[in-house]
Protein backbone atom coordinates (compact mmCIF):
# COMPACT_ATOMS: atom_id res chain seq x y z
CA UNK A 1 0.00 0.00 0.00
CA UNK A 2 1.32 3.46 -0.94
CA UNK A 3 2.09 5.64 2.05
CA UNK A 4 1.82 8.97 0.20
CA UNK A 5 -1.94 8.47 0.14
CA UNK A 6 -2.06 9.99 3.61
CA UNK A 7 -2.04 13.52 2.15
CA UNK A 8 -5.58 13.00 0.83
CA UNK A 9 -8.47 14.67 2.64
CA UNK A 10 -11.46 12.53 1.73
CA UNK A 11 -12.90 10.10 4.25
CA UNK A 12 -11.72 7.22 2.14
CA UNK A 13 -8.12 8.30 1.96
CA UNK A 14 -8.21 9.07 5.68
CA UNK A 15 -9.16 5.49 6.23
CA UNK A 16 -6.36 4.32 3.99
CA UNK A 17 -3.99 6.54 5.92
CA UNK A 18 -5.09 4.99 9.19
CA UNK A 19 -4.61 1.54 7.75
CA UNK A 20 -1.19 2.53 6.44
CA UNK A 21 -0.15 3.68 9.91
CA UNK A 22 -1.49 0.45 11.35
CA UNK A 23 0.30 -1.63 8.74
CA UNK A 24 3.57 0.14 9.40
CA UNK A 25 3.50 -0.75 13.10
CA UNK A 26 5.64 -3.56 14.32
CA UNK A 27 3.92 -6.81 15.12
CA UNK A 28 4.53 -8.14 18.63
CA UNK A 29 6.07 -11.57 18.93
CA UNK A 30 2.90 -13.15 20.22
CA UNK A 31 1.96 -15.11 17.13
CA UNK A 32 4.39 -17.90 17.79
CA UNK A 33 3.02 -21.22 18.98
CA UNK A 34 4.49 -22.18 22.32
CA UNK A 35 4.08 -24.74 25.06
CA UNK A 36 3.88 -22.17 27.83
CA UNK A 37 0.72 -20.42 28.99
CA UNK A 38 -0.29 -17.87 26.32
CA UNK A 39 -0.65 -14.26 27.41
CA UNK A 40 -3.45 -11.95 26.40
CA UNK A 41 -2.18 -8.73 24.86
CA UNK A 42 -5.21 -6.61 25.77
CA UNK A 43 -5.03 -5.20 29.27
CA UNK A 44 -8.80 -4.96 29.67
CA UNK A 45 -11.25 -7.03 27.65
CA UNK A 46 -14.33 -5.11 26.47
CA UNK A 47 -17.37 -6.67 24.85
CA UNK A 48 -18.45 -5.42 21.43
CA UNK A 49 -21.47 -4.09 23.31
CA UNK A 50 -19.34 -1.29 24.79
CA UNK A 51 -18.58 0.01 21.30
CA UNK A 52 -22.20 0.37 20.19
CA UNK A 53 -24.34 3.49 20.17
CA UNK A 54 -26.81 3.88 23.05
CA UNK A 55 -29.86 3.06 20.94
CA UNK A 56 -28.24 -0.12 19.64
CA UNK A 57 -27.42 -1.14 23.21
CA UNK A 58 -31.01 -0.41 24.24
CA UNK A 59 -32.29 -2.62 21.42
CA UNK A 60 -30.09 -5.47 22.63
CA UNK A 61 -31.07 -5.02 26.28
CA UNK A 62 -34.82 -5.11 25.68
CA UNK A 63 -35.66 -8.83 25.57
CA UNK A 64 -38.73 -8.08 23.56
CA UNK A 65 -37.42 -5.58 21.02
CA UNK A 66 -34.17 -7.48 20.37
CA UNK A 67 -34.78 -8.86 16.85
CA UNK A 68 -32.41 -11.76 17.53
CA UNK A 69 -35.11 -13.19 19.79
CA UNK A 70 -37.10 -14.08 16.69
CA UNK A 71 -34.42 -16.67 15.95
CA UNK A 72 -34.33 -17.84 19.57
CA UNK A 73 -38.09 -18.46 19.35
CA UNK A 74 -37.69 -20.36 16.10
CA UNK A 75 -34.80 -22.31 17.61
CA UNK A 76 -37.00 -23.40 20.49
CA UNK A 77 -39.51 -24.82 18.00
CA UNK A 78 -36.79 -26.66 16.08
CA UNK A 79 -35.43 -27.93 19.40
CA UNK A 80 -38.67 -29.86 19.95
CA UNK A 81 -39.13 -30.89 16.34
CA UNK A 82 -37.66 -34.27 15.50
CA UNK A 83 -38.02 -33.89 11.75
CA UNK A 84 -39.16 -37.50 11.41
CA UNK A 85 -41.29 -39.65 13.71
CA UNK A 86 -38.64 -42.35 14.26
CA UNK A 87 -35.80 -40.08 15.31
CA UNK A 88 -35.30 -38.15 18.52
CA UNK A 89 -35.57 -34.37 18.67
CA UNK A 90 -33.01 -32.28 20.55
CA UNK A 91 -35.45 -32.14 23.46
CA UNK A 92 -35.68 -35.98 23.65
CA UNK A 93 -32.12 -36.08 25.04
CA UNK A 94 -31.49 -32.57 26.36
CA UNK A 95 -34.86 -31.69 27.87
CA UNK A 96 -37.81 -29.64 26.74
CA UNK A 97 -36.69 -26.21 27.87
CA UNK A 98 -33.13 -26.36 26.66
CA UNK A 99 -32.00 -25.28 30.14
CA UNK A 100 -29.52 -28.13 30.07
CA UNK A 101 -27.63 -26.11 27.47
CA UNK A 102 -26.95 -23.39 30.03
CA UNK A 103 -23.24 -22.62 30.04
CA UNK A 104 -22.47 -24.57 26.87
CA UNK A 105 -21.93 -21.51 24.68
CA UNK A 106 -19.52 -20.14 27.29
CA UNK A 107 -17.15 -23.11 26.87
CA UNK A 108 -17.30 -23.66 23.11
CA UNK A 109 -15.48 -24.22 20.74
CA UNK A 110 -14.33 -27.44 22.38
CA UNK A 111 -12.24 -30.41 21.30
CA UNK A 112 -14.29 -33.46 20.42
CA UNK A 113 -12.39 -36.69 21.09
CA UNK A 114 -14.68 -38.78 18.93
CA UNK A 115 -14.14 -36.86 15.70
CA UNK A 116 -10.70 -35.63 16.85
CA UNK A 117 -11.68 -32.18 15.74
CA UNK A 118 -12.55 -28.82 17.19
CA UNK A 119 -16.29 -28.18 17.22
CA UNK A 120 -18.09 -24.90 17.73
CA UNK A 121 -21.78 -24.75 18.65
CA UNK A 122 -22.82 -24.96 15.00
CA UNK A 123 -20.50 -27.92 14.43
CA UNK A 124 -21.82 -29.67 17.55
CA UNK A 125 -25.44 -29.22 16.46
CA UNK A 126 -24.70 -30.64 13.03
CA UNK A 127 -22.68 -33.49 14.54
CA UNK A 128 -25.68 -34.36 16.74
CA UNK A 129 -27.99 -34.20 13.76
CA UNK A 130 -25.94 -36.67 11.79
CA UNK A 131 -25.09 -39.05 14.60
CA UNK A 132 -28.23 -39.12 16.73
CA UNK A 133 -30.97 -37.91 14.44
CA UNK A 134 -29.81 -39.47 11.18
CA UNK A 135 -30.47 -36.18 9.42
CA UNK A 136 -28.33 -34.33 6.95
CA UNK A 137 -26.41 -31.44 8.53
CA UNK A 138 -27.80 -27.95 8.17
CA UNK A 139 -25.97 -25.64 5.79
CA UNK A 140 -23.83 -23.14 7.66
CA UNK A 141 -25.67 -19.80 7.88
CA UNK A 142 -29.02 -21.49 7.12
CA UNK A 143 -32.01 -20.09 9.00
CA UNK A 144 -32.35 -23.36 10.95
CA UNK A 145 -28.74 -23.52 12.11
CA UNK A 146 -28.79 -19.85 13.08
CA UNK A 147 -32.01 -20.37 15.02
CA UNK A 148 -30.74 -23.43 16.90
CA UNK A 149 -27.35 -21.89 17.69
CA UNK A 150 -29.07 -18.68 18.83
CA UNK A 151 -31.37 -20.75 21.06
CA UNK A 152 -28.42 -22.61 22.60
CA UNK A 153 -26.23 -19.51 22.95
CA UNK A 154 -29.07 -17.55 24.55
CA UNK A 155 -29.21 -20.07 27.41
CA UNK A 156 -25.73 -18.93 28.46
CA UNK A 157 -26.52 -15.24 28.45
CA UNK A 158 -24.70 -13.49 31.30
CA UNK A 159 -22.31 -16.37 31.97
CA UNK A 160 -18.56 -15.72 31.84
CA UNK A 161 -16.68 -17.21 28.90
CA UNK A 162 -14.11 -19.87 29.75
CA UNK A 163 -12.80 -22.21 27.04
CA UNK A 164 -10.41 -25.10 27.46
CA UNK A 165 -7.23 -24.80 25.39
CA UNK A 166 -4.98 -27.45 26.92
CA UNK A 167 -4.28 -30.96 25.69
CA UNK A 168 -5.44 -31.78 22.18
CA UNK A 169 -7.18 -28.40 21.83
CA UNK A 170 -3.81 -26.64 22.01
CA UNK A 171 -2.85 -27.29 18.37
CA UNK A 172 -6.11 -25.73 17.20
CA UNK A 173 -5.62 -22.83 19.57
CA UNK A 174 -2.08 -22.18 18.35
CA UNK A 175 -3.20 -22.18 14.76
CA UNK A 176 -6.02 -19.75 15.57
CA UNK A 177 -3.61 -17.50 17.43
CA UNK A 178 -1.18 -17.45 14.51
CA UNK A 179 -4.03 -16.55 12.18
CA UNK A 180 -4.88 -13.56 14.37
CA UNK A 181 -1.37 -12.12 14.10
CA UNK A 182 -0.69 -12.99 10.45
CA UNK A 183 -0.92 -10.28 7.83
CA UNK A 184 -3.22 -11.04 4.92
CA UNK A 185 -4.97 -9.56 1.91
CA UNK A 186 -4.10 -6.66 -0.35
CA UNK A 187 -4.21 -4.35 2.69
CA UNK A 188 -1.59 -6.56 4.32
CA UNK A 189 -3.27 -6.29 7.71
CA UNK A 190 -3.61 -8.78 10.54
CA UNK A 191 -6.63 -8.97 12.85
CA UNK A 192 -4.62 -7.43 15.67
CA UNK A 193 -3.77 -4.28 13.73
CA UNK A 194 -7.38 -3.15 14.01
CA UNK A 195 -8.63 -5.07 17.03
CA UNK A 196 -5.70 -4.58 19.39
CA UNK A 197 -3.57 -1.69 18.16
CA UNK A 198 -6.34 0.66 17.05
CA UNK A 199 -9.21 -0.22 19.34
CA UNK A 200 -11.59 2.68 19.93
CA UNK A 201 -10.44 4.65 16.89
CA UNK A 202 -12.73 5.32 13.96
CA UNK A 203 -12.63 3.31 10.76
CA UNK A 204 -14.80 5.54 8.61
CA UNK A 205 -18.15 5.52 10.40
CA UNK A 206 -17.33 2.57 12.60
CA UNK A 207 -15.60 2.48 15.97
CA UNK A 208 -13.05 -0.34 16.03
CA UNK A 209 -13.92 -2.88 18.70
CA UNK A 210 -11.65 -5.47 20.25
CA UNK A 211 -13.20 -8.13 18.03
CA UNK A 212 -14.68 -10.03 20.96
CA UNK A 213 -17.04 -12.84 19.89
CA UNK A 214 -19.36 -12.71 22.92
CA UNK A 215 -22.61 -11.92 21.14
CA UNK A 216 -22.73 -14.30 18.19
CA UNK A 217 -24.91 -15.29 16.48
CA UNK A 218 -25.68 -11.58 16.44
CA UNK A 219 -28.20 -9.36 14.72
CA UNK A 220 -26.23 -6.84 12.70
CA UNK A 221 -28.18 -3.80 11.61
CA UNK A 222 -26.09 -3.69 8.45
CA UNK A 223 -27.13 -7.25 7.57
CA UNK A 224 -30.73 -6.68 8.66
CA UNK A 225 -30.62 -10.24 9.91
CA UNK A 226 -28.96 -12.60 12.35
CA UNK A 227 -25.54 -13.90 11.31
CA UNK A 228 -22.90 -16.24 12.65
CA UNK A 229 -19.43 -15.28 13.88
CA UNK A 230 -18.02 -16.83 10.71
CA UNK A 231 -20.07 -14.52 8.55
CA UNK A 232 -18.57 -11.66 10.54
CA UNK A 233 -15.05 -13.10 10.04
CA UNK A 234 -15.65 -13.39 6.29
CA UNK A 235 -16.74 -9.76 6.32
CA UNK A 236 -13.47 -8.79 8.08
CA UNK A 237 -11.43 -10.78 5.54
CA UNK A 238 -13.16 -9.07 2.64
CA UNK A 239 -12.54 -5.74 4.39
CA UNK A 240 -8.76 -6.22 4.20
CA UNK A 241 -9.22 -7.59 0.68
CA UNK A 242 -8.23 -11.12 1.60
CA UNK A 243 -9.87 -14.21 0.16
CA UNK A 244 -12.37 -15.31 2.84
CA UNK A 245 -12.74 -18.93 3.91
CA UNK A 246 -16.15 -20.52 3.72
CA UNK A 247 -18.21 -20.26 6.89
CA UNK A 248 -17.57 -23.29 9.07
CA UNK A 249 -14.03 -23.76 7.69
CA UNK A 250 -11.52 -25.23 10.20
CA UNK A 251 -9.42 -22.04 9.94
CA UNK A 252 -12.34 -20.02 11.29
CA UNK A 253 -13.17 -22.54 14.02
CA UNK A 254 -9.53 -22.37 15.17
CA UNK A 255 -9.69 -18.59 15.12
CA UNK A 256 -12.97 -18.76 17.02
CA UNK A 257 -11.25 -20.78 19.76
CA UNK A 258 -8.49 -18.17 20.03
CA UNK A 259 -10.98 -15.30 20.03
CA UNK A 260 -13.13 -16.97 22.66
CA UNK A 261 -10.11 -17.68 24.85
CA UNK A 262 -9.11 -14.04 24.40
CA UNK A 263 -12.61 -13.03 25.59
CA UNK A 264 -12.49 -15.20 28.73
CA UNK A 265 -14.19 -13.56 31.66
CA UNK A 266 -16.49 -11.53 29.43
CA UNK A 267 -20.15 -12.48 29.57
CA UNK A 268 -22.03 -14.17 26.76
CA UNK A 269 -24.56 -11.67 25.39
CA UNK A 270 -25.99 -13.58 22.42
CA UNK A 271 -28.08 -12.77 20.50
CA UNK A 272 -26.37 -9.37 20.49
CA UNK A 273 -27.33 -6.40 18.36
CA UNK A 274 -24.41 -4.86 16.52
CA UNK A 275 -24.15 -1.97 14.11
CA UNK B 1 -45.25 -18.51 7.78
CA UNK B 2 -43.98 -15.35 9.39
CA UNK B 3 -43.04 -15.42 13.05
CA UNK B 4 -44.45 -12.69 15.25
CA UNK B 5 -43.68 -11.68 18.83
CA UNK B 6 -46.23 -9.70 20.77
CA UNK B 7 -45.95 -8.08 24.15
CA UNK B 8 -49.37 -7.15 25.54
CA UNK B 9 -50.66 -7.30 29.13
CA UNK B 10 -53.21 -10.02 29.90
CA UNK B 11 -55.03 -7.87 32.47
CA UNK B 12 -55.71 -4.17 32.86
CA UNK B 13 -57.86 -1.81 34.95
CA UNK B 14 -60.70 0.07 33.20
CA UNK B 15 -59.38 3.18 31.47
CA UNK B 16 -55.76 2.11 31.90
CA UNK B 17 -53.35 3.01 29.09
CA UNK B 18 -51.62 -0.20 28.07
CA UNK B 19 -48.45 -0.54 26.03
CA UNK B 20 -48.35 -2.98 23.11
CA UNK B 21 -45.18 -4.03 21.29
CA UNK B 22 -45.04 -6.15 18.15
CA UNK B 23 -42.13 -7.63 16.22
CA UNK B 24 -42.43 -9.74 13.08
CA UNK B 25 -39.84 -11.59 11.03
CA UNK B 26 -39.84 -10.23 7.50
CA UNK B 27 -36.99 -9.37 5.09
CA UNK B 28 -38.66 -6.09 3.93
CA UNK B 29 -36.71 -6.33 0.67
CA UNK B 30 -36.86 -2.90 -0.94
CA UNK B 31 -36.76 -3.93 -4.60
CA UNK B 32 -33.92 -1.46 -5.16
CA UNK B 33 -31.05 -3.80 -4.36
CA UNK B 34 -29.19 -6.00 -6.79
CA UNK B 35 -27.62 -9.39 -6.18
CA UNK B 36 -24.01 -10.32 -6.92
CA UNK B 37 -24.90 -10.98 -10.58
CA UNK B 38 -26.44 -7.54 -11.01
CA UNK B 39 -30.01 -8.77 -11.19
CA UNK B 40 -32.62 -6.81 -9.28
CA UNK B 41 -33.89 -8.51 -6.11
CA UNK B 42 -37.68 -8.32 -6.32
CA UNK B 43 -39.51 -6.18 -3.82
CA UNK B 44 -41.00 -8.14 -0.93
CA UNK B 45 -42.51 -6.03 1.82
CA UNK B 46 -45.32 -5.89 4.33
CA UNK B 47 -47.66 -3.07 3.39
CA UNK B 48 -50.04 -2.80 6.32
CA UNK B 49 -50.36 -3.49 10.01
CA UNK B 50 -53.66 -3.26 11.86
CA UNK B 51 -54.57 -3.85 15.51
CA UNK B 52 -58.26 -4.60 16.10
CA UNK B 53 -59.65 -4.25 19.64
CA UNK B 54 -62.84 -6.29 19.86
CA UNK B 55 -63.15 -6.03 16.07
CA UNK B 56 -62.71 -2.26 15.99
CA UNK B 57 -59.61 -0.74 14.45
CA UNK B 58 -57.48 0.67 17.26
CA UNK B 59 -54.18 1.20 15.48
CA UNK B 60 -53.10 1.06 11.85
CA UNK B 61 -49.79 1.60 10.09
CA UNK B 62 -48.80 1.68 6.43
CA UNK B 63 -45.40 0.14 5.78
CA UNK B 64 -43.16 1.18 2.91
CA UNK B 65 -39.86 -0.07 1.40
CA UNK B 66 -37.75 2.17 3.66
CA UNK B 67 -38.90 0.30 6.78
CA UNK B 68 -36.10 -1.94 8.10
CA UNK B 69 -36.32 -5.72 8.12
CA UNK B 70 -38.24 -7.36 10.97
CA UNK B 71 -40.52 -4.36 11.67
CA UNK B 72 -40.95 -3.44 15.34
CA UNK B 73 -44.02 -1.39 16.22
CA UNK B 74 -44.96 -0.11 19.66
CA UNK B 75 -48.13 1.79 20.52
CA UNK B 76 -50.62 2.45 23.34
CA UNK B 77 -54.30 1.60 23.80
CA UNK B 78 -56.88 2.58 26.38
CA UNK B 79 -58.29 -0.59 27.97
CA UNK B 80 -62.06 -0.07 28.24
CA UNK B 81 -63.53 -3.56 27.80
CA UNK B 82 -62.48 -7.18 28.11
CA UNK B 83 -62.03 -8.94 24.82
CA UNK B 84 -59.60 -9.80 22.08
CA UNK B 85 -56.73 -7.92 20.54
CA UNK B 86 -56.15 -9.02 16.96
CA UNK B 87 -52.94 -8.16 15.13
CA UNK B 88 -52.86 -8.41 11.33
CA UNK B 89 -49.90 -7.90 9.02
CA UNK B 90 -50.66 -7.80 5.29
CA UNK B 91 -47.91 -8.25 2.71
CA UNK B 92 -47.77 -6.83 -0.81
CA UNK B 93 -49.52 -9.90 -2.23
CA UNK B 94 -52.39 -9.64 0.21
CA UNK B 95 -51.22 -12.50 2.41
CA UNK B 96 -52.25 -11.94 6.01
CA UNK B 97 -50.49 -13.06 9.19
CA UNK B 98 -52.73 -12.91 12.24
CA UNK B 99 -52.09 -13.17 15.98
CA UNK B 100 -54.55 -12.69 18.82
CA UNK B 101 -54.24 -11.96 22.52
CA UNK B 102 -56.95 -11.94 25.16
CA UNK B 103 -57.30 -8.95 27.44
CA UNK B 104 -59.22 -9.01 30.72
CA UNK B 105 -60.34 -5.60 31.97
CA UNK B 106 -61.52 -5.41 35.58
CA UNK B 107 -61.13 -2.96 38.44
Amino acid sequence: MSSNRSCGITAHSLMLALLAVAAACEMPGTGVASESEPTRTLTQALSGYEFQAEDTQALQDDPFANPGMLWVDQGQELWRDAGSADEPSCSSCHGESGDSMRGVAARYPAYDAETQSLLNIEGRINHCREKHQQQSPYAYESAELLALSAFVAHQSRGMPIDVFIDGPARTFFDSGQSYFYERRGQMNLACHHCHERNVGRMLRGDRLSQGQPTGYPAYRLEWQTLGSLHRRLRFCNVGVRAEPFSAGAPEYVNLELFLTWRARGLKVDAPAVRR
Amino acid sequence: MLKARISAPARARPGEIISIKTLISHPMETGNRRNSLGARIPRNILTEFVCLYNGRQAFRAELHPAIAANPFLAFHLRADASGTLEFRWTDQDGEVTTETRDLVVEP
